[in-house]
């Protein structure tokens, strides 16, 4: 037996980290590749026995990157436990806004400090600069606008929630402030250059993907089925909506599923290999039944996006397709920056809203046993689902994240990517190091938020035999 | 004329207050606009003083606490120095310690004594390890609920509802670090407690605390969001 293993481990101890691991065969070719996540199960026992008004502003502590979706999810299922199905004006619209403004600062951040170095400085740059700094220096400007994007985000999470991060705007059956006429002067000033920039980023994104299509075609790349709400006339909507899922040719394989009934049409499988869940389309099956989320997925999905900008950027990115799905890795970034250009404009579309100025927070209704609500979180649908005793303590707690859903995905881009750049040769390389780093950072998956700090990945690679021992080791990072 | 005959003058670091027979250490202090950190005191409560946050050393020679110790002509308190200041620390942090006190998401966030307390002190990271210890968490009651994770144990709720509401809810059994608040019957529902008690609201952390109306006020308009805790007392004295 010549089976070897090859892992690839993040060296900076911290949670969320990723690891790969590559079984190759006696000619050096990939078996299997997996793709390991230490994960945050806990969280949902550590919830049970909690008073349900706490859990918005407690499970946003699951995540460091983008802990507004969960605010935000938890929020919506706690609307379900106080009886609203519809909130007022302006705490709909303060949510959306909260929302809106997290998406931009996390497609802000994931773009310019975590995907561009590898875009803009080559998969084989150096990685002394190939790296945020690097990019700094070379495109001062883009660094810049990155930057002030994202700040520009933060500052409407905390005008909507109180803090840049972890605040408690959002409560069960509304929110607990609106926005002042001095906090939209504020924004107001600003937003038409949060527009443009977004807009340049989006070139930034669509130019290089068309200019690298032939090796994206492959890169990674696979077909599969994409998940993703949808408003009720098929408009993009982050915030609410039905789930519509989509085969890889664009047939719908259901849709407008009111997220309550999920379960009816999604279920998790446990693998013994991994700590995480594998969510999969019931009709379909555990095997082939998985599917991707995120911006890739919601823009393959959506009939149409209602802000102009965003919308003509999606025409010319489902052309590129004929209007089928885009199956192609990478061009999660194209579709990402379609999404920040429409946050962008959404915010825009909101300031100018005087809802947003109303005094009528929160409301309640009947009292109900159990909440069930979905989101798409920047890195694609969330899923919270609750239940809640008549003492109002937490009995039962079901999350469904993004990188969970993402979980195949990633796990074949690593396979496709070690296939194509190790398959036949004997040792490890930087290329393979460097391709498996970039296919994973695609998805933008929870994990990369700890290895990101300054653009990096940090690796640490084991090739080890069947028998469990190290006969080959590259560190990197 | 008459009361300034009955007035008692002492210092406080050394700067001459005047107060009232009768009066302790931390009320006279108050009214002079000197502020003296204290958690278990309660205003209209008899004081407690189990939590010593409100330790002042006297005529540089005995510590007591000021929320039960009574003035006397000529007394010097020092509620200032580094020696008095590091051991205030030293209690609030082991109070930290001793209960699960998650912040981050608690509904008495920015409104709770013990958090602005350590604001105040600048502790950021108790040095001591944490017990963790197993509390029970009581949601019985349809307007209230007791969350013994947070329970400093000041005994505020047990001596408000006896001697503002007139009634028998809670008290403390077993000893040491086994000592925890216990209500008056099976559970919080069992009891005579009602959301408008004045007991219901005397809590200074967030072990009891409504149900309803959670995180209502946001961020930037709690009560620490802005000034620290004794600030309103100091300002007395800035006028
Ligand atoms: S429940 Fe609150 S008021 Fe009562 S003893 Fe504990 S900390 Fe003090
Ligand atoms: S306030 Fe004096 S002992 Fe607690």
């Amino acid at each position: 037996m010549a089976e070897k293993r090859i892992i690839v481990e993040p060296v900076t101890r911290v949670e969320g980290h990723g690891k790969v691991s590559l079984l190759l065969d006696e000619e050096n070719k990939v078996k299997q590749a997996r793709l390991h996540i230490v994960e945050f199960r806990g969280f949902e026992r550590f919830i049970q026995g909690r008073p349900y008004w706490e859990i918005p502003v407690m499970v946003q502590r699951l995540c460091g990157i983008c802990p507004v979706s969960h605010h935000l999810a938890a929020a919506k299922a706690m609307d379900q436990i106080v009886g609203v199905d519809k909130l007022t004006p302006v705490a709909e619209k303060m949510r959306r806004l909260m929302h809106y403004g997290q998406t931009l600062q996390s497609h802000a951040l994931h773009f310019f400090h975590l995907a561009s170095p590898d875009l803009l400085m080559g998969f084989d740059a150096d990685p002394e600069i190939r790296n945020v700094i690097g990019v700094a220096k070379k495109f001062p400007e883009l660094a810049t606008q990155g930057v002030l994007l994202r700040k520009y985000g933060q500052e409407v999470i905390k005008a909507t929630s109180g803090k840049k991060i972890h605040g408690t705007g959002a409560i069960p059956g509304g929110i607990n402030k609106n926005l002042s006429i001095a906090e939209r002067d504020e924004f107001l000033k600003d937003i038409d250059q949060m527009v443009e920039w977004s807009e340049g980023a989006l070139k930034v994104a669509k130019e290089y993907t068309m200019e690298h299509l032939e090796e994206l075609g492959s890169f990674g790349s696979f077909e599969s089925s994409h998940l993703s709400h949808i408003r009720e006339d098929g408009c993009m909507d982050l915030y609410d909506g039905g789930l519509r899922a989509i085969t890889k040719d664009g047939d719908k394989i259901f849709d407008h599923i009111p997220v309550e009934q999920y379960s009816d049409y999604l279920a998790e499988e446990v693998r013994p290999w991994s700590y995480m869940k594998f969510p999969f389309i019931k009709s379909i099956g555990p095997e082939d039944g998985w599917y991707r989320v995120g911006p890739l997925s919601r823009v393959n999905t959506a009939d149409f996006i209602d802000t102009p900008l965003a919308e003509s950027a999606r025409v010319e990115f489902m052309a590129l397709t004929s209007g089928k799905p885009n199956n192609i890795t990478l061009a999660y970034h194209w579709a990402r920056m379609i999404e920040m250009l429409h946050s962008a404009e959404k915010i825009r579309e909101l300031l100018n809203d005087s809802d947003l100025q109303g005094n009528d927070l929160v409301i309640k209704g009947e009292r109900r046993e159990e909440g069930i609500a979905t989101l798409e979180a920047p890195r694609g649908t969330l899923f919270h689902h609750y239940k809640v005793d008549e003492n109002d303590q937490v009995t039962m707690a079901n999350l469904i994240v993004s990188t969970t859903s993402n979980n195949i995905p990633m796990n074949l881009a690593v396979q496709k990517i070690a296939e194509e750049y190790i398959s036949g040769k004997p040792e490890i390389t930087e290329g393979l190091l460097n391709r498996l780093e970039i296919g994973i950072r695609a998805y933008d998956p929870c994990l990369s938020c700890a290895t990101h700090a300054m653009g990096k990945m940090p690796l640490e690679v084991k090739l080890i035999d069947a028998e469990g021992k190290v006969v080959d080791q590259m560190v990197k990072g | 004329m008459e009361q300034n005959l009955e007035a008692i003058t002492f210092t406080i670091d050394g700067v001459e207050v005047q107060g009232m027979p009768g009066q302790t250490i931390l009320e006279a202090a108050e009214e002079a606009g000197i502020y003296v950190p204290r958690l278990c005191q309660l205003k209209g409560i008899t004081p407690h003083g189990s939590c010593r946050v409100c330790t002042v050393k006297v005529g540089g020679s005995w510590t007591c606490a000021a929320c039960t110790q009574p003035i006397y002509e000529g007394m010097e308190v020092d509620n200032s120095s580094e020696e008095i200041q590091t051991l205030r620390k030293d209690l609030v942090e082991m109070l930290f310690t001793e209960g699960n006190h998650y912040c981050m998401f608690c509904d008495k966030s920015g409104n709770c004594e013990l958090q602005a307390m350590a604001y105040r002190m600048g502790i950021m990271a108790p040095k001591y390890p944490y017990i963790y210890p197993e509390a029970e968490l009581d949601a019985s009651h349809p307007d209230l609920f007791i969350d013994r994770n947070r329970c400093i144990l000041c005994a505020r709720c047990v001596n408000t509802a006896q001697e503002q509401d007139g009634k028998s809810v809670f008290d403390f059994a077993g000893r040491g670090p086994h000592k925890k608040i216990i209500v008056n019957g099976e559970k919080l529902s069992d009891t005579q407690l009602a959301a408008a008690d004045k007991a219901a609201d005397a809590c200074p952390v967030g072990a009891i605390l409504p149900k309803k109306g959670a995180y209502a006020k946001p961020v930037g308009a709690r009560d620490y969001d802005d000034a620290p805790i004794g600030s309103d007392i100091e300002a007395k004295v800035c006028k």
